[in-house]
């Protein structure tokens, strides 16, 4: 699990920032407000998460704090990750 | 600044439907060299209002509307579609597009896609997509809802793929009604009217290719309320005048500020109004009955839509100029 910012930054790169700044992305960035996802992009990218991770993301759980920057992702996927064992 | 009421949505309807009428002559007969006016009429007030406003700029005669039920149509609507056209006495022509539909496969492709979901879906299930708001309305997701042949409904999220999938085999229902359109528009040298309000066109509440496309768009600068005035001033029946407006797209019956918009419509066309007129989200949120905070995600939902639907309103981009084409040819 501690893999999972390299993956999910790299999905992000291969499917939002095509042609767009793919450096420019910094860890703690928020991909709202710099409109790397619109909401088509934002349930792609919780998607992808519960697939490639096996975690099952509830609706409660699809709030910014957890799901907005690539920091709030690995933290929550290591919370999640820890809830599960 | 003044109150942010209803009042500032006010028009003169009679002064607009003039407007609007010498506008599409000059349009449709003078740039478009087209003969007439073809008008698809779901029985709602959008495509209503279009064609009262083209039998009023052309006459009935040079009005073409179409009626287009397919397999899951509401046989309300249709009923309300032929009670407009005959109050305005313009020719119709009924088009029964279920067949093409299944055909071309958009009811079994939507369904394969939502049994991946719920593997039960099947023959005399119903389903729609709503929109879901996290609170304070910071982001937004789709449930879909499917309701079993005995009544009992389900809510599950979709999935990307999935979303996607039921979305692109739905649209197929406003690109066939636009193929059948310019069928018509063709065979008659007539021009296709586009009925979106200014909500769906800012918003992009449309099918690219589907019900987006036209050639002249009479209503897309009026908010759904203003649209609803010259409705009533055109004495359009009772039954378009005080109809809920549905998107006609889904089985299970489907508002559009449940698919789509952040607010019911009336406040979401306050709102939209606001935006355009300068109104600072906390202080237009008093008169939206919204706290603060949702204002301000109002504000950021209608500049995110028109970020993510101006692919939408894009025409086919080039690699270089092409001189000598075009509107400026």
């Amino acid at each position: 699990m501690t893999d999972a910012k390299p993956l999910v930054r790299a999905f992000i790169l291969d499917n939002f920032l095509m042609g767009g700044d793919r450096e420019g992305l910094s860890d703690h960035d928020s991909l709202l407000g710099r409109r790397v996802l619109d909401s088509t992009g934002f349930i792609e990218l919780v998607t992808y998460l519960e697939r490639t991770f096996g975690v099952r993301i509830e609706d409660h759980e699809m709030v910014p704090e957890n799901l907005d920057s690539l920091d709030n992702i690995e933290a929550f996927l290591a919370r999640k990750r820890v809830s599960r064992t | 600044m003044p109150a942010l009421t209803s009042a500032v949505l006010d028009i003169d309807c009679a002064d607009e439907v003039e407007r609007i009428a010498i506008r599409l002559r000059e349009i449709v007969g003078t740039k478009l060299r087209r003969r007439g006016v073809v008008v698809a009429v779901s029985g709602g007030v959008d495509s209503s209002v279009c064609a009262a406003l083209a039998a009023h700029a052309f006459g009935a005669e040079r009005v073409l509307a179409l009626l287009m039920p397919e397999r899951e149509s509401a046989p309300e609507a249709t009923a309300l579609g032929l009670e407009v056209v005959t109050q305005l006495g313009v020719p119709h022509a009924v088009e029964q597009l279920g067949p093409t539909l299944e055909a071309i496969g958009c009811y079994e492709r939507r369904d394969a896609a939502i049994r991946r979901v719920v593997p039960e879906y099947g023959s005399g299930w119903k389903s729609k997509i709503v929109i879901v708001r996290t609170s304070g309305m910071a982001l937004s997701y789709f449930h879909l809802v499917v309701q079993s042949p005995t009544g009992k409904q389900r809510e599950v999220r979709l999935p990307a793929p999935e979303y996607l999938e039921v979305v692109a085999a739905t649209s197929f229902k406003q690109r066939i009604r636009k193929t059948m359109e310019y069928f018509h528009a063709d065979r008659l040298h007539y021009a296709v009217l586009g009925t979106p309000n200014r909500l769906e066109y800012d918003q992009g509440f449309f099918v690219k290719n589907g019900d987006g496309a036209a050639d002249v768009k009479p209503i897309a600068h009026l908010y759904k309320t203003q649209v609803y005035a010259i409705a009533r001033h055109l004495g359009l029946p009772r039954g378009v005048c005080d109809a809920q407006p549905t998107t006609g797209t889904y089985t299970l019956a489907q508002g559009q500020d449940e698919s789509y918009f952040s607010l019911p419509l009336h406040r979401m066309d306050l709102a939209l109004w606001a935006r355009n007129h300068g109104w600072e989200a906390a202080a237009a949120a008093e008169y939206l009955g919204l706290t603060s905070a949702e204002a301000t995600a109002v504000w950021a939902d209608i500049d995110a839509k028109r970020r993510a639907t101006a692919y939408l309103h894009a025409r086919p981009a080039l690699i270089a100029p092409v001189d000598g084409v075009g509107d400026e040819a």
